[in-house]
């Protein structure tokens, strides 16, 4: 039946025994391995290969704010010194802690990321300065549309469909806040209308996949070439000889949260932002909550599990994806409104350029959970922002090898470089009932 | 079968021409006046809808296949060496696609293998002077090795750790986006180009035109033929395609039968990612002559729907890889003509595939009776 698509399944056939038992045995040093070759390369390439005598300044301010903080200024050199020594520390200690059969906690590799590339920071500024608020905030804004296609991506998934079609659905999301938004003049009706645009092509990819066992990720490539076709023609046809009327939309404004936007630093980065970035603030406990706090959320994960159990247990299989095709279409829909009435108001061909494979990349490496998902967002939001801000400064790094970062990561992680990563077993698999 | 799914396939363009047409009809400025006074005057709209949809569809035609308003023959039968031009790095880079389906693995990441094949054949291509014949044979051997390593890369990691080759392909080909970006900035590629755009091609490993300089097909197309053979060859007549084909079908059993899956995989995306990486190269020394960002086109997403549209088969595939040639040669010629958007073609592909991909949902629209023991879904 579905002969096209391999399960990505671990297959513990090929792998002999004895190697299995020795690996149980010995205490697993791959996470220390990889933290001291980067913490090594922190020292010796950050640290010691920093030029000497100059300063790395950042900004901590925009221009706006209420509360102006005067720029960090800290000495390249040492400073970056210091942060590799920090980072061979950290390493040390999880080396030691893996010798004696404990588990690194995952705070301290965050801990260990945040001054490794705090470390390349001041390396990379050396001698000149850069914004960290509009670094901050400029990742924070790439990786709302990715956190809402990966959040789609999740919907999808935990209840046993792939959803390719991701970046289709942020497409004709962008295209219909964008026109709806131009005709009526209201930014939150096209708000209303992205979800609804996304819910459209989740129909299609229902209909194929669920209803006639279509391979899920032959509808998912058809689909995006789809909205891709569709957008593209009708913004020629009509989009472009009525800019005026149908492609200017308003553009929705920042609404600061009182108090919290008073925060220094960190106040105007989150919360003197949009409606559509609260709403991925929501979206992310709402949905956290409803897939592992709530009957509805086992039942859904179990029809991605096993579907055969579930069916066996009295759960409509079909109807639950279904259901879940639509709700995932519609959020990653939303998250393309984003790209038009929440950022750059007027819709462009192709607009959405990749960024569903991007979320797509996004949820796996969050393992397939809205929290995760927007972690590795924001870090692809974080590597895109640096790349462009790196560029302007003229760094020793090429930004196209800043860019390649988020991709580069995406496949260490499902290779198993960087934990292992598990998709909902029955995902990509069609539920015949017979 | 075959000839419930000739028809099947018959219907599905059907389909997605009545579809395609409304949508031009729909967006058509003397369309959308009729249909003003649509209850006055119906008639006025239909036939405002029937010309625009006849224009549009007409020109597609001349574009594609013959222009029968041409003064001479060579100008009337040139759409159709354009739409061969097309076709040729399509067929070839999507007989690697159906390699890797009939082998069970999904190769998205044929555009990324294009791009790595034009990098490298490219880069054989303007920096060695070798005699002719020898430069642009090792160009071409050249772009086949780099399709493979991407490919590779994604095979080796597939049997190795379980990594699926999907998001594996879909990731390279990004790194090889941003990998081209970059070579166009650096001096070995671009020479002394102020722009990203590499140096020109050495004439001797550029591929010669096959019909004079009148029209713009090169040998490429040649190779497209042989590659295609070569791939019905290997794919029903080898003993590795019969493995291949084993492990596509039955992954579990292939292994009880003493064919290592592993090895299997990592010798399909090999192969797959050879072809495309032979595609990359055909384009770049026929058609492009040097590296620009763009060379890739969409080339490798393009060959994923020709698979699909033929089915798998070499010989399906050249057809619908001239199909889809002959769309998009079509495609920029209406738009010059009627001014209706090139865009209408991707559609047209898109909702070709979708029902041919579905044969269920076809049969329920023209009230067709299911053939007996036909599986449903069945797309690859």
């Amino acid at each position: 039946m579905s002969t096209v698509v391999e399960k990505p399944a671990p297959t513990p056939a090929p792998v002999p025994a004895p190697a299995a038992q020795s690996v149980s045995v010995r205490p697993s040093l791959r996470i220390p391995i990889i933290l001291g070759v980067l913490a090594l390369v922190a020292l010796a390439v950050f640290g010691f290969g920093a030029k000497s005598g100059v300063d790395s300044t950042f900004g901590l301010s925009l221009r706006a704010d209420a509360v102006q903080l005067s720029p960090l200024v800290v000495a390249s050199r040492p400073t970056a010194i210091v942060l590799g020594v920090l980072c061979v520390a950290i390493a040390a200690f999880a080396f030691w802690q893996a010798v004696k059969h404990r588990r690194t906690p995952a705070w301290l590799l965050a801990v260990f990321g945040v001054l490794w590339v705090f470390a390349f920071l001041v390396w990379a500024v050396a001698g000149k300065a850069t914004s960290l608020v509009d670094l901050l905030q400029g990742s924070l804004l790439l990786a709302v549309p990715l956190a809402f296609g990966a959040f789609g991506g999740v919907l999808c998934e935990r209840a046993g469909v792939v959803n390719i079609a991701i970046e289709g659905q942020l497409l004709v999301g962008a295209f219909a806040a964008a026109v709806v938004a131009s005709v009526t003049g209201n930014v939150y009706a096209g708000l209303l209308a992205a979800p609804v645009a996304g819910w459209l092509l989740g129909l299609l990819l229902a209909l194929f996949t669920v209803k006639y066992a279509v391979n899920q990720i032959i509808v998912g490539v058809v689909l995006n070439v789809l909205a891709v076709g569709l957008t593209s023609f009708l913004f020629s046809a009509v989009l472009k000889p009525n800019a005026a009327t149908l492609n200017t939309p308003p553009l929705m404004k920042p609404i600061g949260i009182p108090l919290l936007e008073k925060i220094p630093l960190l106040g105007p980065v989150l919360f003197d932002q949009t409606v559509i970035v609260y709403a991925m603030y929501v979206a992310v406990v709402v949905l956290t909550v409803l897939l592992f706090r709530t009957r509805w959320g086992l039942r859904v994960r179990a029809v991605g599990e096993h579907p055969e159990a579930a069916d066996t247990v009295g759960i409509d299989v079909n109807r639950t994806r279904w259901r879940n095709v639509l709700a995932g279409s519609a959020t990653a829909g939303f998250g393309g409104a984003f790209l038009t009435i929440g950022y750059v108001g007027q819709f462009g061909q192709e607009m959405s350029g990749g960024r569903g494979y991007i979320a797509l990349a996004a949820m796996i490496l969050g393992r397939w959970t809205p929290i995760g998902s927007l972690g590795a967002a924001l870090l692809f939001g974080f590597a895109t922002k640096l790349a462009s801000a790196l560029s302007v400064l003229g760094t020793p790094v090429p930004s196209q090898f800043m860019l390649m970062l988020p991709y580069v990561l995406t496949i260490f992680a499902v290779a198993g470089f960087v934990g292992r990563v598990r998709a909902p077993a029955a995902s990509g698999v069609p539920y015949l009932k017979g | 079968m075959s000839t419930g799914n000739a028809m099947v396939t018959v219907l599905a363009f059907v389909l997605a021409l009545v579809i395609g047409g409304v949508l031009i009809a729909a967006v058509d400025p003397d369309v959308t006046k009729a249909a003003g006074y649509f209850f006055s005057r119906p008639g006025d709209l239909l036939s405002a809808a029937w010309s625009a949809v006849a224009s549009a569809y007409a020109a597609l035609f001349r574009g594609a296949v013959f222009d029968y308003q041409a003064d001479t023959f060579a100008l009337a039968i040139r759409p159709l060496t354009e739409t061969m031009t097309t076709a040729t790095p399509l067929i070839i880079a999507s007989l690697g696609v159906a390699v890797a389906f009939r082998a069970g693995l999904f190769n998205i990441g044929a555009q990324g293998q294009v791009i790595l094949g034009a990098i490298v054949s490219g880069y054989i291509g303007f920096t060695y002077h070798l005699p002719a014949g020898v430069a642009v044979l090792l160009a071409l051997l050249g772009g086949i090795a780099g399709g493979a390593l991407w490919g590779g890369i994604a095979g080796v990691l597939k049997a190795r750790t379980g990594a699926h080759e999907v998001i594996v392909t879909i990731m390279l080909n990004y790194v090889a986006t941003n990998l081209l970006a970059w070579l166009l900035t650096t001096k070995a590629f671009i020479g002394t180009n102020g722009e990203p755009k590499s140096i020109t091609v050495l004439p001797h490993a550029q591929l010669p035109l096959l019909f004079g300089s009148q029209f713009r097909v090169t040998w490429g197309f040649v190779i497209a033929i042989l590659a295609s053979v070569a791939v019905w060859w290997l794919m029903s007549r080898s003993r590795l395609g019969f493995q291949l084909r084993a492990v596509g079908s039955n992954p579990a059993a292939s292994r009880t039968a003493g064919i290592s899956v592993q090895r299997m995989t990592i010798y399909v995306m090999l192969i797959s990612g050879a072809l495309a990486g032979l595609a990359g190269a055909v384009q770049l020394l026929g058609t492009s002559k040097y590296i620009t960002d763009g060379i890739a086109g969409t080339i490798g997403f393009d060959a994923i729907t020709v698979a699909l549209l033929g089915r798998s088969k070499p010989l399906g595939i050249f057809f619908a890889g001239l199909l889809y040639g002959g769309l998009s040669a079509g495609g920029r010629f209406m738009e010059v003509v009627t001014g209706t958007p090139i865009d209408i073609v991707l559609v047209l592909q898109a909702l070709v595939v979708l029902f041919v991909a579905a044969p269920a949902l076809v049969r329920t629209i023209f009230r067709i009776p299911a053939p007996s023991g036909e599986l449903k879904g069945a797309a690859a």
